[in-house]
């Protein structure tokens, strides 16, 4: 199992520097640079700002400096507030923008994983139908349109909920955390049954039955853990997409999160804040797939161990 | 102890009612075991399944009859009452070993889960109970494989564990479904005789469920005969063997492989010539030495069989003749040609002389392809007809090999199991090959279709003069049609002979092990 | 001699081949029927929507103003008097287009790499796969994003991001195809037959590998053309004066208090389409009985 994680953990290394190294030279590929689109800045002002940030320099120097500063963390400063730097802005925004994600892996998990379970031990039932047809709904319905659909529904005709802000009122982070995770629910929904499936139809469930086991033991301690596999193995790349759908939830519920950070910095072109959170969130999000795909094998006797050491 | 009767079970699909047992009556005494013999789709397994309430309902559905079990109708009892008796009165042992231990838990917790469910004792004594247990059938050093997962085990390791799991309440009823079908025979015979001595040990009665004849005759006491959902024929053992009554019976008795070919050796120079033959596979580590310096020769116009377990390198070698794998050293001469020098188009024409036929025919014929694209494919590539000359020598092959030539424009699913090694049969000998390797063409077929498949393999070889690689794991099958038998064991080969001269007087300590191992002893000393 | 042998042939009975087995077990399947009726009927609205617009696209009524649905407007207008009927129907041409440009971007890359991979094995299949790796586990979503900032939004660039996206899983489905099918037994029987590596692949793989890649295309498109609403709800993808559904319902979100039917209809439009090609794609994998696509 070590020797399993630090194989993956070796293989996340050139991921991680490709994401920095494309980031880097994408950005400053860019046509016009950060001082040159707007407003016209006199030819002197504009060397000596270019010389502050170092942009006069080289670009493999440009991006050499730019390794060292993030091997100590330091993601730079950001071009459009002046004196505040990225590390600043990220640890501003990611706090809301993680308690959003984890409240929505939460729904996701819990509505989802539960749906499908029980959908999947009476197939082509009612019990099977209900849940997969609000599965499918939610597939369907993505989150930029579930989200204003919400806030239509719960905010202004009934006004249940509040539909603006994080933190501010009551109740005013139950509706993104639904629209956030709602996909995701479908999809762990579908994924569960489908797992779920596959493992009950496998002779060793036929033996746990001829051993006298109730139903739900069977389900329990036989079923479950093969057929969640699947799940726990597609949690990196859900949570890839929560990162992500978050720039949308966050843009719909004005949420001060790091995505809506985000977006305001593309459309700021702000370069530093794009790359530093570019950087950033690629790391994460390949650091938990990391994470995911170790659980998933550590799930599996087989595999623990095929890489030797654990069980 | 278990008395059936008039049982009837059905299968409810849209297609219509599938009748899958008829009114069956049967009776297991204890201290005995009941065999309950049939092909698949006779019914056996449903008939026994539905007994404990493990066939899924619906689409199943138990349309009547009694089984009486100490007194009491099994078919009558609730989920819950049911229960109680699965696993601690009457327990099971499945076919595959493999598929089912529950591969996420180890085989302690496993083992346990019966006793620790129906008896309520402690884990520690539950667990003492199970390392008993594990050292009776013959688990080396339980104690530390106790806590192992099911992947840590061979097949026939699995397999006693799955007793013991079985036997861990004590039952009075054991059901084995198959439960050597899927092991190498020397395999079969420990588990089989192990059975028969844990069963004596503890005089209960064992339902005994096998589409093998010879497998049962060694240690079953009573005979059921199951053909398409009815019973055929019942008896103790020594009648059904000394007198079998119903047709099908007696056919199944035939299809029990008994003595060798009767022809005489054909004495002739060698067609293929093997020698110092390597075939190793890259892996992680050392290198896996499938077939590990192996020489012989093949006789023109001779079946030689080639005879081993799994893993013995012997399919290895049928493919490295042909260059399916690549060889890693050695020399494949045939008629004077060396196969594993030639260049692509070399052997592209040598193809036409040398064939193969797949064990599974289930997955040697390309599914999106009639019987008709099939069979013309070779004849088109070698030149051998024209597009418009190929329909009447497809009908001519179709003749030959037994099936009907209305069917030719037909995809595989449609066609059974035997009928699709028929068509697998014509593809390869289209091209007329003068040399054929048959991989265990027919253990995939049951018995009867085995000797009917068998039967055509023999009259197509005199027909066509064929000479033959006949690979099988199953020595009493390859005694039918060889005229020598090479031993493989570990790619190496064990000892090479005549077939009458190997089965008469086997040099090697292995080939004597084999030959002990072959079922149904009981049934040619009859 | 072969004249009444002849006969045989033609008279002998037709048999039933995977393909009209599927196509019937589809046909039973009224989820997935309807689902391709709905399609179809989107695609040659789509086509034909220059000539069967109601309205020009871009005539405009700014003293109408947003009006709900009525007889002159059957979806009713925005707030500069635009019919959003035709609104939808231009905004549809663009979505579809999206939709079904990078699925083929990515059904073209993905089956070659795949096939290439799968059928060479060894080495460049390790080399070819580790690449598919390391790709797959760069964050894409956030990479677009970043391509629409840096090089504005180009709906070239677009097509080829998204198709760049979505080639990986083609090909990695593809190379395990190919990689099973070449261990089945009638694909060795080929070989032993002596058909060239070129036949094999034409005449016994892709006809084998065509039910999991048809599946897996028609599941591509719709997560496609969310991936381009996504986008453009940002402001990142589709910009005017062209206009897709994505866009539309970012407007209609922004006033979605005062209009709620310009949220509605495009969200409407979007949904029925993806709905119909998931179901689709849920009804050819049953009936072409392919397991673990996407699920």
């Amino acid at each position: 199992m070590w020797r399993f994680i630090g194989f993956r953990v070796l293989q996340s290394i050139p991921v991680i520097l490709v994401v920095i190294t494309v980031t880097f030279f994408l950005v400053r590929l860019a046509p016009g640079g950060p001082f040159s689109a707007e407003k016209a800045v006199i030819p002197e002002v504009k060397a000596a700002l270019e010389a502050q940030y170092g942009l006069n320099l080289p670009m493999f120097q440009q991006y050499l400096a730019y390794l060292g500063d993030l091997a100590h963390g330091d993601l730079g400063p950001s071009f459009k507030y002046p004196g505040r730097s990225v590390n600043e802005l990220i640890a501003a925004g990611f706090p809301v923008t993680a308690e959003l994600g984890l409240y929505a892996l939460l729904v996701a998990i819990g509505i989802g994983g539960i749906a499908g379970v029980v959908a999947s031990l009476r197939p082509n039932t009612a019990q099977d139908y209900i849940p997969m047809s609000v599965a499918m709904i939610g597939i369907c319905v993505p989150s930029l349109l579930m989200g204003p659909i919400l806030i239509l529904v719960f905010g202004i005709y009934l006004e249940w909920l509040p539909v603006s802000g994080w933190g501010d009122i009551p109740g005013d982070k139950i509706l993104p955390a639904i629209t956030l995770g709602s996909t995701y629910a479908a999809y762990i929904a579908r994924l569960s049954r489908a797992g779920m499936l596959e493992v009950m139809s496998q002779d060793y469930i036929r033996t746990a039955r001829a051993k006298g086991l109730p139903e739900w033991q069977v389900v329990v301690r036989h079923a479950l853990r093969g057929g969640m596999i699947p799940v726990v193995a597609f949690l990196g790349p859900a949570f890839a997409g929560l990162l992500s759908g978050s720039f949308v939830v966050e843009t719909i519920f004005q949420i001060p999160g790091l995505g809506r950070f985000y977006v305001q910095a593309a459309f700021n072109r702000d370069y530093t804040m794009i790359l530093g959170a570019t950087v950033f969130l690629a790391v994460l999000i390949v650091v938990f797939n990391l994470l995911s795909d170790i659980l998933a094998a550590w799930m599996n006797p087989r595999l623990r161990s095929q890489y030797g050491g654990g069980a | 102890m278990l008395s059936v009767e008039n049982l009837s079970v059905s299968f409810v699909t849209r297609m219509g009612t599938n009748q899958a047992v008829d009114d069956i009556s049967f009776t297991v005494q204890s201290g005995k075991i009941t065999a309950i013999i049939g092909e698949s789709g006779s019914g056996k397994s449903v008939a026994c399944y539905s007994l404990l309430g493990l066939i899924p309902q619906p689409p199943g559905r138990i349309d009547g009859g009694r089984a009486l079990f100490n007194g009491q109708d099994l078919l009558q009892l609730d989920t819950d009452e049911l229960r109680k008796i699965r696993g601690r009165d009457i327990a099971m042992v499945f076919q595959d070993p493999m598929t089912c231990l529950n591969p996420y838990m180890t085989i302690g917790d496993q083992l346990m889960e019966p006793l620790r469910y129906h008896k309520k004792v402690s884990r520690a004594e539950a667990r003492a109970r199970a390392l008993e247990l594990l050292d009776e059938v013959g688990i080396r050093d339980p104690a530390s494989t106790i806590d192992n997962y099911p992947h840590q085990f061979s097949g026939g390791m699995r397999q006693r564990v799955m007793i013991a799991m079985a036997l861990i309440n004590e039952p009075q009823l054991l059901i084995a479904d198959e439960p050597t079908t899927a092991l190498d025979v020397t395999i079969q015979a420990q588990i089989l005789a192990l059975l028969a001595a844990l069963q004596k040990k503890r005089d209960i009665g064992v339902l005994l469920i096998s589409h093998d004849l010879a497998v049962v005759a060694d240690i079953a006491d009573q005979i059921v005969v199951m053909q398409q959902g009815r019973i055929v024929e019942t008896g103790d053992r020594d009648a059904i063997f000394r007198n079998a009554q119903h047709p099908y019976t007696q056919k199944l008795l035939q299809a029990i492989p008994r003595g060798g070919k009767p022809v005489a050796l054909p004495v002739s120079e060698p067609l293929v010539t093997v020698r110092n033959l390597c075939t190793w596979f890259q892996s992680d580590k050392a290198p896996v030495k499938a077939v590990d310096d192996v020489s012989f020769d093949i006789l023109r116009g001779e079946v030689l069989g080639l005879v081993g377990e799994s893993g013995s390198g012997k399919s290895t070698i049928g493919r490295s003749l042909l260059r399916l794998v690549p060889v890693t050293s050695g020399t494949v001469h045939f008629d004077g040609i060396d196969v594993t020098a030639l260049q692509a188009r070399e052997l592209k024409r040598l193809r036409r002389r040398m064939q193969f036929i797949f064990q599974d025919p289930f997955a040697s014929l390309n599914p999106r392809m009639t019987v008709y694209d099939t069979l013309a494919e070779p004849l088109l590539l070698h030149d051998i007809e024209t597009r418009s000359t190929v329909g009447a020598h497809v009908l001519r092959l179709m003749d030959d090999v037994g099936l009907a030539r209305a069917a030719v424009r037909k995809y595989p699913h449609e066609f059974s199991g035997g009928q699709r090694q028929r068509i697998a049969i014509g593809r390869a000998l289209a091209t007329r090959p003068d040399f054929v390797v048959a991989d265990e063409p027919v253990s995939a077929l049951d018995v009867t279709i085995q000797a009917q498949i068998l039967e055509l393999m023999r009259e197509l070889g005199r027909e066509y003069g064929l000479t033959m690689l006949f690979i099988s794991h199953d020595l009493a099958v390859v005694r039918q049609l060889a005229d020598r038998i090479v031993v493989l064991h570990r790619g190496k080969v064990v000892e090479q002979a005549n077939t009458e001269d190997l089965f008469a007087r086997p040099q090697q300590a292995y080939t004597q092990q084999l030959l002990q191992s072959i079922p149904g002893r009981a049934v040619r000393t009859l | 001699m072969s004249a009444p042998l002849i006969t045989d042939i033609a008279q002998a009975e037709q048999g039933t081949s995977l393909w009209r087995d599927a196509w019937l077990r589809l046909r039973r399947n009224r989820l997935a029927v309807l689902g391709l009726a709905v399609l179809c009927f989107f695609v040659l609205v789509a086509l034909l929507t220059p000539w069967i617009a109601p309205y020009g696209y871009a005539q405009q009524n700014l003293e109408l103003g947003a009006t709900p649905p009525s007889a002159a407007h059957w979806l009713g207008t925005d707030i500069f008097g635009r019919d959003l009927l035709t609104q939808i129907m231009y905004g549809g041409r663009v979505s579809l287009a999206v939709g079904f440009i990078a699925t083929a971007v990515a059904l073209v890359i993905g089956v070659t790499w795949g096939a290439i991979a799968g059928y060479a094995g060894g080495k460049l299949d390790a080399a070819m796969m580790r690449l598919v790796d390391i790709l797959y586990a760069l964050p894409f979503m956030i990479f677009i994003v970043l391509l629409m900032v840096v090089f504005g939004r180009n709906m070239l660039l677009l097509f080829l991001a998204i198709g760049a996206v979505e080639w990986l899983t083609m090909a990695r489905i593809m190379r395990s195809q190919v990689q099973s099918l070449r261990q089945q037994e009638f694909v060795e029987a080929a070989i032993s037959l002596g058909l060239s590596p070129a036949t094999i692949i034409r005449r016994h793989l892709v006809p084998n590998a065509l039910g999991p890649i048809i599946v897996y295309t028609t599941l591509t498109i719709p997560s496609v053309m969310l991936l381009e609403a996504f986008l453009s709800f940002l402001g990142l993808g589709v910009q005017p004066p062209q206009t897709s559904w994505g866009l539309l319902i970012s407007y209609g979100a922004e006033s979605l208090e005062e209009y709620p039917w310009l949220l509605l209809y495009p969200g409407l439009a979007l949904t029925l389409t993806l709905f119909s090609l998931n179901f689709l794609g849920d009804g050819l994998r049953d009936a072409l009985d392919v397991r673990g696509a996407k699920d």
